[in-house]
């Protein structure tokens, strides 16, 4: 694999997993607990859409084969998508989605803040952007875990077995192939593994604050980096590519 | 010198075209109607999310899902200023969803049609924002100061929606047999429910004659209509779709559009419940603030135990 396939290929992972998890949250549109959430969920799915759209558009630039953002959005299938297990999840109740943001977000952070650093401009320069909105989609998501955690007894175990429930789709994040080895050794990527324990750290302080134990170690799913996913993303995707895939010749 | 009672000096004031706040002292008609006003038009910018998120997961482009999605996101955001315009005059929010809930308040009945398309989305923006634009431009001089702010605030934002829903008919229109069709399609069945946006023929509507005395409306339903046809018939003819209505042409005498006959009895069944999707829209809300309530109860006992830690023991 060359270095500009590594590229495209860690493109694509960022992307879709940005672009997924947008999906998500667009889904609570019209049906956040208040008003205010409302506004604050579609802002953060709108974030995510337009750091998805500038990965697939440099995915599909580094390709070179003429695809465009579109063509990489709708037009591949549930084998060709790489992102993580975690965010193709279904929203469950307001608790699941936010224990689920919260897990990414927390990984988003110190992976973006390494991005910043890369020897790949392009990626670097996302980062800088992209950084300041998850500072602010986790300050968002982390104060909704501790008032749940720390409110009601309902709130509490409501939040508390939806963050049990998800840890084990949290291992996949850190896995690495031979991808991140390539791009590693550019200085383009970070070393996974090593920002294992700053999540940690982090989640663990958060916790504390919401009154929450970590959950207990134990079995991973694992799959995405091979494009092997859960059987939510073929709805997600019946969905978002209905009509470019219906109407294969028109424009929009 | 004889004392002028407080309605005539209100009366004066209305008249001298200064506005009203919060503060000042107001009919009790001129506030309930207000109210039912306010919260009207907050209620339809939130029950309005629903029929344009439908089509947020299923947009065409990625481009088209992000203006579609920020577009929604506004129309929280007017929903939230209306909120507490509406506020100002001594109601909470939690009363006006209660309201909503029970039946009292209304929304705009546009909101009860499905949107089956994608062409929907389009004309969605493109009429029904379109003719929100023109009652919305005539109530930025409305008589109640924070209603007025509001709407001046709203106003910036909205003609960026109508564009966007024009931007999508006209490239469909100029699409493939089948887009042109499906925009075709969607005037055909928006056309008609735009123009009962404007409520009743002026003879026939219960509010209008102390709203207009009241400056809370600035003009008329009829004429307000007419401006939306007389702008949109041109629009139509740019990207080459046709109003469904025989009996439009230009009245030279007139200067204006004459139009057809509008079945107010079809207008009448939708505000009577009898629209496609009165129940879905009502349910719909009714869950999600169900959904809701452990949220919100969380979030306020985390407040209480916020603020007893901060009292010194």
């Amino acid at each position: 694999m060359t270095v500009n396939e590594a590229l495209f290929n860690y493109s694509l992972r960022l992307g879709d997993n940005s672009l997924i998890l947008s999906h998500r949250l667009s889904e609570w549109t019209g049906k956040a607990p208040i008003l205010e959430e409302d506004l604050a969920i579609t802002n953060i799915a709108l974030d995510k859409l337009g750091q998805a759209r500038f990965l697939l558009q440099y995915a599909a630039q580094l390709e070179g084969k003429g695809r465009s953002e579109d063509d990489l959005a709708y037009k591949r299938s549930e084998r060709e998508f790489y992102n993580s297990l975690l965010v193709e999840q279904p929203n469950g109740d307001f608790a699941f989605t936010m224990a689920r943001q919260l897990l990414n977000d927390v990984f988003d952070f110190f992976l973006y803040e390494e991005l910043t650093k890369s020897t790949n401009e392009p990626l670097a320069s996302l980062a800088a952007k992209s950084l300041k909105e998850i500072k602010y989609h986790l300050r968002h998501c982390s104060e909704w875990i501790i008032r749940l955690g720390d409110g009601t007894e309902e709130s509490h175990n409501r939040i508390q077995n939806s963050m049990n429930e998800l840890w084990a789709y949290t291992g996949e994040l850190f896995e690495m192939n031979e991808i991140d080895s390539i791009l590693i050794k550019e200085n383009m990527v970070p070393d996974l593994s090593k920002l294992k324990p700053k999540w940690n750290n982090m989640l663990c302080e958060i916790f504390e604050k919401a009154t929450l134990k970590k959950p207990e170690e134990g079995f991973m799913h694992t799959g995405s980096r091979k494009g092997v996913h859960s059987e939510y993303l073929g709805f997600i995707l019946a969905e978002m590519q209905y009509l470019p895939r219906a109407y294969p010749s028109a424009t929009w | 010198m004889e004392k002028k009672n407080p309605e005539d000096s209100f009366q004066v004031k209305i008249d001298a075209e200064e506005k009203i706040e919060p503060k000042d002292w107001m009919p009790d008609e001129y506030r309930r109607n207000l109210i039912r006003q306010i919260s009207q038009h907050a209620h339809s910018e939130v029950i309005g999310m629903q029929p344009e998120g439908n089509w947020i997961t299923r947009a065409p482009s990625l481009r088209a899902k992000a203006v579609l999605l920020a577009k929604i996101q506004d129309e929280g955001g007017h929903g939230l200023y209306l909120y507490s315009a509406c506020e100002t005059l001594g109601i909470s929010r939690d009363e006006l969803i209660e309201q909503l809930h029970s039946g009292k308040a209304k929304y705009s009945s546009i909101f009860n049609y499905p949107t089956l398309t994608w062409a929907d989305i389009g004309a969605v923006g493109w009429l029904v924002d379109g003719a929100a634009i023109v009652n919305q431009v005539s109530l930025q001089r409305t008589s109640y100061g924070p209603y007025s702010r509001a709407m001046i605030r709203i106003c910036k934002e909205e003609s960026f929606h109508q564009r966007q829903g024009y931007e999508i008919m006209a490239n469909m229109a100029k699409g493939t047999l089948e887009q042109k069709q499906m925009a075709q399609d969607a005037l055909n069945r928006w056309w008609w429910p735009s123009l009962m946006m404007f409520g009743p023929h002026d003879t026939e509507s219960a509010h209008s004659a102390k709203s207009m005395k009241w400056k809370i409306k600035r003009e008329s339903n009829d004429e307000l209509r007419q401006r939306f046809i007389d702008k949109t018939v041109q629009q139509a003819e740019v990207i080459g779709l046709s109003i469904p209505d025989p009996d439009l042409q230009w009245n030279e005498q007139r200067k204006h559009y004459d139009f057809g006959k509008i079945n107010w009895e079809e207008f009448t069944n939708v505000l009577n419940g009898n629209g496609p999707c009165n129940k879905q829209r009502m349910a719909n809300h009714i869950q999600a603030h169900q959904n809701g309530a452990w949220v919100r109860e969380a979030a306020m006992a985390y407040a209480e135990k916020q603020k007893n830690k901060k009292v010194p023991a």
